[in-house]
């Protein structure tokens, strides 16, 4: 048999081809990484209002929280949070006189990621509602705007070409990041390559095709988000 | 919370604090070189070397380190015994060791992002000063050496903290392949002990620690070597 012909068959759709767990892999990378992205988004908001808040407890809940984040390894708090958000979620059942109940992996690992995401989400949402200039938010509440609609109408639009950048960043790091959930053993595309070459010992090639998988990923988020980044910023005078 | 296990485990918490360390100074040391490499290139003239470096580039900061880290030590490491003459050499005990591994593949990812900062910060010197070097007739060599690198490192200093951080926080990724770094001994110790977060905690600790120290030393790098901010007309 030619090499080239056995490369194909290993990586063919379906068995006894390995094509169709990498593409499921794929699948479930971008699921989680996805759902992360959200979880992180919901709670960098959150994180970024109640720092902008004025309050000074809701200040430094988020002040802690983000400053710890971002200084533990994320593999350590992947593997901390996913034994102690199980093992907590457990014991609060059981408080309860409620049984155990096994986590899905999806869910878990969707809850670690947005937790870390949510800390830099933080920044990015606060940096980027500072940077509104002052003025205008003056001028919404000349015109006797509530907060709810201020928010909506003015914070919100202008915010949102301020963070793009921000968020490109986190969306390509929360791709990276998603491979170290396979380490707590969810078999998401890292784990799908590692097992298929244990299986099949072609090592060189399953890693090459699933890095290949992860570059069309990032490339493409890439375009988009350079896409989207020109449409929010129409209408906008070119930085010199 | 029971730290009861940290007198017997103590001299494996200190190798793998030391590995931890020793990955860390490597790849900084090494990447930073070929970094500078990746960044002259992309800003030079050569077409393919500059297709080259950003395929590099663009691949490393595009997949997860952990797919290069085991692409390296599973893929790589499966063809070296191949080799002719390697296994026979004097490096090979160095070559079969997972910490070889896991310090390549930490190096060229950091020299992939360390490249794209530099290459920005080369773009961000000043052309009058490029243009005076060669007034006073440099040359293109003596430039780059003695104005355009110095400069665009003075003016990426500040991401380069960050940037090293990154890379100490990335760094327990290599217990997957067996090296015994300051996680992988909190790894083991965990299974020993059935302990589930304290020695999480206790190597969290040293890692915040650690990037605290950097942080510090950064910024001190920075005060010796002040920049003069420019008047805005």
């Amino acid at each position: 048999m030619n090499p080239s012909n056995s490369v194909l068959q290993l990586l063919s759709i379906s068995p006894p081809g390995w094509g169709g767990v990498l593409l499921v892999g794929a699948l479930a990378t971008l699921l989680i990484s996805f759902g992360a992205y959200l979880v992180g988004m919901a709670l960098g908001l959150g994180g970024a209002l109640g720092k902008l808040s004025g309050f000074r407890p809701l200040q430094y809940l988020f002040n802690a929280y983000t400053t710890i984040v971002r200084a533990v390894p994320e593999l350590i708090l992947i593997v901390a949070l996913y034994y102690a958000g199980t093992d907590g979620l457990n014991r609060l059942l059981a408080a309860a006189d409620l049984g155990p109940i096994e986590v899905n992996g999806l869910v878990a690992a969707v809850a670690v990621l947005g937790f870390v995401q949510g800390a830099y989400m933080t920044e990015v949402l606060r940096g980027a509602i500072l940077a509104i200039p002052v003025g205008q938010l003056e001028a919404a509440k000349a015109f006797g705007m509530r907060p709810a609609l201020r928010f909506r109408r003015i914070i919100l639009p202008a915010l949102i070409p301020n963070a793009l950048p921000g968020f490109a960043n986190l969306w390509m790091s929360v791709i990276k990041d998603s491979a170290l959930i396979a380490v707590v053993g969810y078999q998401e595309l890292a784990l799908a390559a590692r097992v298929a070459a244990s299986n099949t010992k072609q090592y060189m090639l399953f890693f090459l095709a699933a890095a290949a998988l992860y570059l069309v990923i990032t490339i493409v988020s890439n375009t988009l988000f350079s896409a989207l980044e020109a449409y929010f910023r129409r209408g906008q005078r070119p930085l010199s | 919370m029971e730290f009861g296990w940290v007198l017997e485990y103590r001299d494996l918490l200190l190798h793998g604090a030391f590995l931890t360390c020793v990955l860390l100074v490597i790849s900084v040391v090494f990447g930073f070189s070929l970094a500078i490499i990746l960044a002259v290139s992309q800003v030079g003239d050569n077409a393919i070397v500059r297709w080259i470096s950003r395929g590099y580039c663009t691949f490393f900061r595009g997949t997860p380190l952990l797919i290069q880290l085991w692409l390296i030590y599973y893929g790589l490491g499966s063809y070296l015994p191949y080799i002719p003459g390697l296994r026979a050499s004097f490096l090979w005990p160095v070559m079969r060791e997972g910490l070889f591994f896991a310090a390549l593949a930490l190096t060229l990812n950091f020299a992939a992002y360390q490249g794209e900062i530099l290459r920005g910060a080369m773009l961000a010197v000043p052309k009058g000063e490029l243009e005076a070097a060669r007034a006073v007739g440099m040359s293109a060599r003596m430039i780059l050496r003695r104005i355009w690198l110095p400069r665009a490192i003075r003016i990426g200093l500040p991401t380069f903290a960050g940037e090293v951080i990154l890379q100490l926080k990335a760094t327990p990724i290599v217990f997957s392949v067996t090296v015994m770094d300051l996680y992988g001994a909190a790894y083991k110790i965990r299974q020993d002990t059935l302990l589930i977060y304290e020695p999480l905690l206790l190597v969290t600790l040293f890692y915040v620690g650690l990037t605290f120290a950097i942080t510090q030393a950064f910024q001190k790098l920075e005060k010796t070597v002040p920049v003069q901010r420019q008047h805005s007309i």
